[in-house]
């Protein structure tokens, strides 16, 4: 699961810098972020290779780098990788959206129902501590290995991340900025768009990304259940030819897809607010 | 005296209830404010000077009696009387420009005419060149200087300072004291003005008020007549402010008096 966060390239252009790499005299690059970064992952992938041609284990339970390549290179030009990913994120879209809308919603709701956050604010807190998956056994017994269950599945992985980071950040506001933003004409709806949400962004943000990292999760164990083409039926699939390099394969994807949406969604959020806060290291 | 246009309280008081102690920020208090009229609140901390400010703001609403502005009850906030506070209260997620033209956005004013008016205030603050900065990139004048900004651009009858320069260093605070007062001269909102220093009540007001702390009341109403611009090193602003000095000191004889007031 961590491996998820790392940055690892994809294994055909460490290999082209490989070669490069070996060249360099090692003493004088050494002090860049990135050599280094090059270094240690060339190192990782040459110690795996050559446990998976000299370590005790067979080909085909331990393939090398050079296989797991080859095996991506075929997942990309039989296009079933991008199938199986555009499957996963209509899927992970989908529930993820319910989620963001009735997070929102439901979060708003909490701060402003005092009976509300007494009542259902504990339930959720309750629900919250339940992994995911948990949900899947029994929304395959109410809606059948059906596009509804994933879609359940994903919503309950997500939503509670985001009800609770949207009340607390909208609870934590400081009650100043309401008061100057009432004083200066905002008022019902305008109030909540213009200033509550704005002003909690921060912390909600923080919530999007835990739903976000939740609902990936609990998508791709969903998915290994399920015959349709997907990313996780794709893993489930390599299991069942006896396909090791196919299953590493599909797992480089998955953190390639997961490292993307970070870096493509949350990341430039995440530095938008550092800017306009003041956040970390930036600041004035 | 009464001004039609300008501020009336009428036995206006405030009461906060916390578990079963009632604590009584502000007694019933009458007050007549002419429009234009630059009005001083003294007092030490917790003798309802911010509670005054926030009732005739219409954030916080009187326990019992009516606070009318021009003839009108005040039953709400309004862009009409806009309140300063300490800590700016600048949204941290807007620029400066769009900061000053919060309150123009909440209007129906067209978008051109927000920005041309939002740009002419931080012109007039002398915030030219920071339109595009975030709030965190202002030093504590500068970030005053835009809450000056935002509240004046939606042209208000009446500015409610609450201690606005209590949080900067002497130099900066002086700047804007001269600031502010020619930006009054021009414009001649009304302006009630909380501080807790003698000298400031005294070089800033056309008329000082003197609060008593728990409940608190306007003990004492001294009119300014020294002739403008001031300065608080000014031997005539000095005299006065120790002539109400003595005046406090006595009303606060009951009471503890708070070594803040003593403060140059």
């Amino acid at each position: 699961m961590e491996l998820q966060t790392l940055p690892l390239p994809s294994s055909a252009t460490v290999g082209a810098r490989r070669a490069g790499a070996v060249r360099a005299s090692a003493s004088t690059v050494l002090r860049s972020t990135q050599v280094r970064r090059l270094v240690f992952f060339t190192a990782l992938l040459a110690a795996w290779e050559l446990l998976s041609r000299f370590g005790p284990w067979p080909d085909y339970l331990m393939p090398g780098p050079l296989a797991v390549g080859r095996a991506i290179v075929g997942g990309l030009k039989s296009g079933l990788f991008l199938h199986g990913t555009l499957v996963s994120m209509a899927r992970l879209l989908t529930g993820y959206g319910i989620s963001l809308v009735g997070g929102v919603l439901i979060g708003t709701l909490l701060v402003r129902f005092t009976l509300l956050r007494e009542t259902l604010g504990a339930l959720i807190v309750g629900l919250q501590a339940l992994p995911s998956v948990c949900w899947l056994p029994l929304a395959i017994l109410w809606f059948g290995l059906s596009e509804r269950a994933i879609t359940f599945v994903v919503v309950m992985g997500s939503l509670f991340s985001i009800i609770l980071g949207v009340q607390s950040g909208i609870a934590n506001t400081s009650p100043i900025f309401v008061k100057a933003a009432r004083n200066l004409g905002a008022s019902g709806v305008r109030l909540y768009t213009d200033v509550v949400l704005p002003a909690a962004f921060p912390t909600i943000l923080a919530g999007l990304k835990q739903g976000w990292a939740f609902a990936w999760r609990s998508l791709m164990a969903a998915e290994l259940l399920y015959f349709s083409l997907s990313l996780g039926n794709l893993l489930q699939t390599g299991r069942d030819l006896n396909d090791a390099a196919q299953v590493m394969a599909v797992m480089v994807l998955i953190i390639a897809v997961g490292v993307a949406f970070n870096q493509l969604l949350f990341a430039p959020l995440e530095r938008r607010v550092a800017e306009r806060w003041g956040f970390g290291a930036t600041g004035a | 005296m009464t001004d039609a246009r300008g501020l009336q309280l009428r036995g206006v008081a405030r009461t906060y209830v916390s578990g079963n102690r009632v604590v009584e920020a502000l007694a019933p208090t009458d007050l007549d404010v002419e429009a234009g009229e630059f009005v001083c609140l003294l007092g030490a901390s917790g003798c309802g000077k911010s509670t005054l400010l926030g009732l005739v703001s219409g954030l916080e609403t009187p326990t019992a009696g009516t606070v009318t502005v021009g003839g009108v009850p005040v039953n709400g906030p309004s862009p009409e009387r806009v309140l300063l506070f300490q800590e700016a209260a600048l949204f941290p997620w807007l620029t400066v420009e769009d900061n000053v033209a919060f309150g123009l956005r909440q209007s129906s004013l067209p978008k051109a005419e927000q920005h041309r008016v939002a740009r002419e205030w931080i012109d007039r603050v002398h915030l030219h060149g920071f339109e595009k900065a975030y709030v965190h990139q202002l030093s504590g004048g500068m970030r005053q200087r835009a809450a000056l900004a935002r509240a004046l651009a939606t042209d208000p009858s009446m500015l409610l300072m609450d201690e606005p320069f209590g949080a900067l260093d002497a130099l900066t605070r002086d700047r804007l004291h001269e600031e502010l007062e020619s930006l009054w001269a021009a414009t001649r909102k009304t302006v009630l003005f909380v501080t807790h220093n003698v000298r400031e009540a005294v070089a800033l007001g056309d008329r000082v008020l003197v609060l008593s702390p728990r409940p608190g009341r306007i003990v004492g109403d001294f009119r300014i007549e020294l002739p403008r611009p001031r300065s608080l090193e000014d031997v005539t602003v000095m005299q006065q402010a120790a002539d109400i000095m003595t005046v406090l000191r006595r009303a606060l004889a009951d009471t503890t008096a708070d070594d803040t007031l003593l403060e140059a």
